[in-house]
């Protein structure tokens, strides 16, 4: 199964079991641009999966409105680069319903996914990561899979999460991650961030498609290619990096990033959003002053620029394994 | 945008007045007897033939039928709002009301004449001139003072503020220009989707009758067949700007393209609770979706911040005040009619405001919020984040 299908998936087993479960978005019915919901009108009834008109903001109040009223409320935006016309409904409305109405409403049944991140070719307004813009919005989840079983486990716990989650699908993944997903229903935690590399040395965290960037940087530091040998010092050849995948960007795991660090002293960030107010910028405030006495080098941020996610540039404005590999050489050579 | 303002009254206006068309009445006692009033039995009453102009519709009929119960009951009602409304003006002016506070003096006639003509079921839903709607729909006068004035007895625990009232059966209470229309086709949509015989009623201003959202949240319904009542209460001034200037069209009744529209006298409240017992019988009955604009007019300032004479004329709110005042339409209905005489009229007044004053002196003497209650309501219960990062390190909360 590949991504699209684990989401599809997840969906599937969603509506089945909750009957005021609904999907709704731009083009969902007849499969959305992404064949995220190939199936899903036919399978359920056009009454629970619909399409609605070109309108964010409407659809995220809607959303909200439905979810009020106790409804599984399953959004769709049909890029991450469009939640901004819903940004007002979403962080004035979804994230504060509760703590303003002081818990007598909330949103919290419902879940907004859509795709995010660069594909290569998207520029400004398909390609961006849209997640650290929500940091501040308290009252929301911000939730990124990695893979096929992730997506599934993940997106099940975001729809089942008694708060209002977006979900936010690497979209250059949905056709390229390819892993064997359990077709059961199952969930992930929330909240909680996965190691998926053990080291000692140095942490590199990050989430999404740059994951397998920095894995391919790991690969690269440990057996450098020849034309890069020069850039390798041989003593760094062998250390040993620990990979940690964040899934769950608010709130994010303090407690296992700093774990982490506390025992490697060193930390590498990768995000593809620019640095400027960024997520890593928030993870890095955090870590230095708690890991202030345990760092042996400053916290590293390998990120996009701070521009407008360019069209032509694209691929060099998103971080590739080059640019983590030079970062983990400068991060544990200081 | 105050320069601008006053660039545009420089700027020759041209008003379009068509001469043969009939335009609403808006006075507040322009009903008739159609039969005897009785102190014990349903009567009829007619109300004026200009209380309401269609649009892709016809016009309700303007026979109405009313009980003398049913009078005094909404003169009581919107004597205690007027008077709530007041006190909070004067708590605000105290320093007590911190914020914002928008007062619905003036426009009472909308949501007592609502709250007649509507079951505890159907939804309200409305932006932040709302007070009145809380109290009417489960709350009381001292959980609507305590909440604008931040304490502990607040209808939301004093979390919200004068913009965020709620109640189970009044969906609030949002602060954000429009924001609250699409949450109505939601609110709309569910209701048909459990297939429950409830109206919708979503409420928005003539302001923000000019949002976006307003209108993608119309095309929503439409399409949907949602049983969604849109309410603009034109109050003539989205904040300190005419509806003349802020909008192409100020007829908002037609305003929703294939929706069917009513414009109803606001002032007068027996043409208020008639405009909604028609709509609602018309969404209920799977007609879809339908506009309904009242005409009214706020006395006070668009919130505590304006004093609501910069652009309009003190001549034009007494005007108002002294001749479409909708609680003293109905005390002139009561009186004429033989159902109530002046004396006792009074002594609701007197005891309206005795209500407030207790609620009052109650609410002051609620405390504050708990400091915890900082960092609850954000998440649900048992699923918060382990941290919450407060002003300073002993400040932080963890779970």
């Amino acid at each position: 199964m590949n991504l699209y299908q684990a989401v599809r998936d997840a969906l599937s087993n969603a509506m089945m079991r909750d009957d005021t479960a609904v999907v709704f978005g731009e083009d969902v019915a007849f499969g959305g641009v992404f064949r995220c919901t190939m199936g899903l009108a036919e399978e359920f009834g056009r009454e629970r999966v619909f399409n609605t008109p070109l309108s964010e903001q409407g659809i995220a109040g809607f959303g909200i409105g439905l979810a009020s009223m106790g409804h599984t409320a399953i959004a769709e935006i049909q890029f991450a680069d469009y939640i901004f016309p819903a940004f007002d409904q979403i962080v004035n409305e979804a994230a504060k319903f509760r703590y303003r109405s002081g818990g007598q409403f909330n949103a919290g049944s419902l879940t907004i996914r859509c795709p995010s991140m660069a594909v290569g070719h998207g520029g400004h307004y398909h390609s961006q990561s849209p997640e650290g813009f929500f940091l501040a919005a308290a009252g929301i989840k911000v939730v990124i899979p990695r893979s096929p079983i992730q997506a599934k486990g993940l997106l099940l716990a975001s729809i089942r999460d008694p708060n209002p989650v977006i979900f936010m699908e690497p979209k250059i993944l949905y056709r390229s991650a390819v892993e064997q997903v359990p077709v059961d229903d199952y969930q992930l935690p929330i909240g909680r961030a996965e190691t998926l590399v053990s080291g000692s040395d140095v942490t590199l965290l990050s989430w999404g498609t740059p994951i397998y960037h920095c894995e391919t940087a790991m690969h690269m530091l440990n057996s450098p290619p020849e034309t890069l040998a020069r850039h390798v010092p041989e003593s760094l050849r062998s250390a040993k990096v620990e990979l940690v995948d964040l899934r769950t960007i608010l709130p994010w795991d303090v407690d296992a990033i700093v774990e982490s660090v506390t025992r490697t002293g060193r930390l590498v960030i990768v995000h593809e959003a620019g640095r400027t107010g960024g997520v890593g910028a928030e993870i890095s405030a955090e870590v230095q002053k708690r890991c202030f006495l345990k760092l042996d080098a400053p916290v590293k941020l390998v990120t996009g620029w701070d521009t407008p996610v360019p069209l032509a540039f694209e691929k060099f404005y998103t971080p590739d394994a080059l640019r983590v590999l030079d970062a983990l050489v400068e991060t544990l050579s200081y | 945008m105050a320069s601008l303002a006053r660039a545009r009254t420089a700027l020759p206006r041209t008003r379009k007045i068509a001469p043969f068309v009939r335009t609403l009445q808006t006075a507040a006692d322009s009903t008739q007897l159609h039969q005897d009033a009785s102190h014990s039995e349903p009567f009829s009453v007619k109300l004026h033939e200009d209380s309401f102009r269609g649009y892709k519709t016809d016009a309700p009929s303007l026979d109405l039928e009313v009980t003398k119960d049913g009078l005094l009951k909404m003169y009581k009602q919107m004597a205690l709002m007027r008077r709530m409304e007041q006190a909070a003006d004067s708590l605000y002016r105290q320093k007590l009301i911190r914020g914002f506070c928008h007062l619905t003096i003036g426009q009472e006639a909308i949501s007592v004449g609502m709250e007649q003509a509507l079951t505890r079921q159907d939804n309200i839903i409305s932006s932040y001139r709302t007070h009145p709607f809380a109290v009417l729909r489960g709350g009381t006068v001292v959980s609507l003072l305590g909440e604008l004035l931040g304490r502990q007895c607040g209808i939301s625990k004093g979390k919200g503020g004068s913009m965020h009232v709620f109640t189970e059966s009044f969906q609030g209470g949002h602060g954000i220009v429009g924001a609250q229309v699409p949450l109505g086709a939601g609110l709309a949509f569910a209701a048909k989707y459990q297939e429950k015989p409830v109206a919708t009623y979503t409420m928005y201003g003539d302001g923000a009758s000019n949002q976006g959202q307003v209108f993608e949240a119309f095309n929503m319904a439409k399409l949907w067949n949602l049983p969604c009542v849109f309410v603009c209460e034109n109050n003539k001034y989205g904040m300190g700007t005419s509806a003349e200037r802020s909008s192409s069209n100020t007829e908002y009744y037609t305003r929703g393209d294939k929706i069917p529209g009513i414009q109803a006298n606001g002032m007068d409240i027996l043409a208020v609770v008639k405009a909604v017992q028609h709509t609602k019988d018309w969404v209920v009955s799977g007609n879809g979706p339908i506009l309904l604009e009242f005409v009214t007019y706020r006395y006070g300032g668009h919130s505590m911040s304006d004093p609501g004479t910069t652009y309009r004329t003190r001549e034009e709110v007494q005007r108002m005040r002294s001749t479409q005042d909708p609680i003293r339409g109905l005390q002139r209905y009561l009186e004429e009619w033989g159902l109530a005489s002046e004396e006792e009229l009074k002594r609701f007044d007197k005891d309206a405001k005795a209500q407030v004053d207790q609620a009052v002196e109650e609410a002051k003497a609620s405390p504050l919020p708990e400091d915890n209650e900082l960092w609850t309501d954000i998440y649900n219960k048992g699923s918060e984040p382990s941290y919450i990062r407060g002003r300073e390190r002993e400040e932080g909360h963890h779970f």
